[in-house]
């Protein structure tokens, strides 16, 4: 994050004494296409954001009995979020979907699919790029729907491993693993094009090195590679931990959050508070405990960008 | 990531990767059998992906389509096609969403780069604390604040409005939006601009006739990053938009098919590949023309 940290290379040199000597005017007119930015960022973006701190601690409800009558509640909200059973359930699924899907899934299949990729021939490399980021570029609820049809009980896997004897409606059984599964496919191609990237500045000089000196394979990843691209990784497991955390359509799509609430994240429970029975002040709670971890990840996202410097 | 090194980072998203790694190596048969090795498995992968995405290429073609994968053979036929594409079942939803999609996208591409500007090319004292802020708001959840946007949207009457849902979509978009092109920016060396400056061209003509020239590769890669993000956005249209004639492809999608009592498959299938294809020929069109390697891992350290 040098370029914030610092002068940008491409701002004039001698910015420090420009500032002093130009009038005030001029610093408003360079600020002026900043505007439209500022404008919507504050109305749609730290407007609702605000509203979220407020709504959270009363007991405002849209429509039905309790409309029209909005009290503070105190924090009689977030008591009944922390003591209640779906609450717990659900923070537990969105925990073992981040960390399978993101953390694990993700992040160590983009790995191996960039490292794979050097030593692959330029037609295998291609191709299996090409279909990785196939997987991305898809909308989401589509990929919701490649993945029933692959999970369910007459679907392809059943299919593909009918004679093993181990049919089954894979979205019932295993409902938060089936959707970690749809998540690591639709968000590989995120983490192995960082890869790609950061494995490409590795200078061939040190690989090389290590090769001459005999490392293994393994101990050139070990002891080379991993430690080079440490950084790379860091903010990638930031980002797409984010990116995990706020998923909602792919879960829609494939199970609605069920059966029952087995695969409830809390994006799905939010919704379900806020909109299905109509809850806002306890939806917005729920909003808040989301923004606050998101805002948690995103400012140590910032901090190790900023000691990359 | 030295200040230094501020413009290649941002040319970065244009070149091939890994052209010197793969040097002058020995070729012994321990290479062979490793590289070898590394082609099955990347291949296996492959074929692991491909697998859940061919169900719906064959099934679209296949007038009785199920759940499983199967060649469609004599069952070929286009009558998917042609059931789906009616003007309820497509062509409005697909309608709904590119006014939503181009709007969103083109309010937040000229929001951000008038906003990168300045943050690129001039040293103010809020400069630090604004770019931080933007950075920080990159990494919010989205699907969080939408509770509280629906109950900021009910109560400025902006619930089922396409202006409200465009304004709310081109705004989800500007963080990241402008982070890039503000790093892109950094990349065009200034001294063109002063040539111009001097030759008494304002700053927003300089803008438009010197630096956005300069720097397309990495307008594409905002935009393609934008228009994907939108197309494919689910949650806030599910949320803010009600009557059935206003959503759009991604919402109908879910709200036609989404019970799953009897569904025609092979019909949701070809309603997929026809929602799908227009991300699919744009990320073509725009990694083709960028030199088939699109990556954003350069922009993405800043």
């Amino acid at each position: 994050m040098a370029t914030i940290t610092r002068p940008s290379p491409g701002a004039p040199a001698g910015g420090e004494l420009r500032r002093r000597t130009h009038p005030v005017r001029v610093d408003i007119a360079r600020a002026l296409p900043l505007t439209p930015a500022v404008l919507l960022l504050l109305v749609f973006l730290a407007g609702p954001i605000l509203w979220c701190v407020y709504a959270a601690f009363t007991n405002i409800a849209l429509t039905g009995a309790g409309s029209g009558d909005t009290q503070f509640v105190g924090l009689a909200n977030f008591r009944e979020a922390f003591s209640s059973k779906d609450f717990a359930n659900s923070v537990v699924l969105t925990l073992v979907f981040t960390v399978l899907s993101a953390v694990v899934g993700q992040n160590l299949l983009g790995l191996a699919l960039a490292l794979l990729q050097k030593r692959a021939a330029p037609v295998v490399r291609a191709l299996v790029g090409a279909t990785v980021i196939g997987a991305w570029v898809i909308p989401e609820v589509v990929a919701g729907y490649l993945w029933y049809a692959f999970l369910a009980q007459d679907g392809t896997l059943n299919e593909i491993i009918g004679g093993l004897g181990l049919s089954q409606n894979w979205l019932y059984t295993l409902p938060i693993v089936a959707v970690s599964l749809a998540n690591v496919w639709r968000g590989t191609a995120f983490s192995m094009l960082v890869y790609n990237a950061a494995l490409s500045e590795i200078p061939a000089e040190i690989e090389e090195a290590a090769e001459m000196d005999g490392a293994t394979g393994w101990g050139r990843l070990r002891h080379v590679t991993i430690p080079m691209i440490r950084r790379t990784v860091t903010t990638n497991l930031m980002l797409i931990t984010l990116q995990t955390l706020s998923v909602f359509g792919l879960i829609y799509t494939m199970t609605k959050g069920g059966p029952g609430t087995k695969s409830q994240t809390l994006p799905l429970y939010m919704y379900e508070q806020a909109f299905s029975f109509s809850q806002i002040g306890y939806g917005t709670a729920i909003a808040l405990v989301l923004l606050v971890v998101g805002a948690v990840f995103s400012l140590v996202y910032m901090r190790l960008l900023r000691e990359d410097g | 990531m030295t200040t230094s090194t501020g413009s290649t980072t941002a040319a970065a998203p244009v070149t091939t990767p890994s052209r010197s790694v793969r040097s002058a190596k020995p070729r012994g048969p321990r290479t062979w059998v490793a590289g070898a090795l590394a082609n099955t498995v990347t291949a296996v992968i492959g074929v692991l992906f491909l697998v859940p995405l061919l169900w719906v290429v064959f099934a679209a073609f296949n007038a009785d389509a199920g759940l499983k994968l199967s060649w469609p053979g004599s069952g070929f036929s286009l009558d998917n096609f042609r059931a789906v594409m009616t003007p309820e079942t497509t062509y409005r939803p697909m309608w709904n969403g590119l006014v939503l999609c181009v709007s969103s996208s083109a309010i937040a591409m000229v929001v951000a780069t008038l906003a990168a500007y300045p943050l690129s090319r001039f040293e103010t004292r809020y400069k630090r604390p604004f770019l931080l802020t933007i950075l920080f708001s990159t990494g919010l959840p989205i699907t969080a604040i939408m509770v509280p946007v629906y109950g900021l949207f009910v109560q400025l009457n902006l619930v089922d409005t396409l202006s409200g849902t465009i304004a709310f979509m081109a705004t989800t978009a500007l963080p990241i939006a402008i982070f890039l092109m503000k790093n892109f920016m950094d990349g065009v060396p200034i001294t063109l601009e002063e040539a111009a400056w001097t030759d008494g061209a304002s700053s927003m003509q300089t803008l438009r006739h010197v630096v956005l020239p300069l720097m397309w590769p990495g307008l594409s890669v905002v935009l393609i990053f934008t228009f994907i993000g939108q197309w494919g956005n689910f949650f806030i249209p599910f949320v803010l938009l009600l009557s059935p004639d206003q959503l759009p492809a991604s919402v109908s999608i879910f709200t036609f098919f989404g019970q799953y009592g009897s569904v025609q498959w092979g019909q949701l299938a070809a309603y997929s590949v026809l929602y799908t294809l227009p991300v699919v020929l744009l990320y073509l069109l725009l990694s083709r023309r960028l030199g088939g390697a699109f990556t954003f891992g350069g922009a993405l350290k800043g």
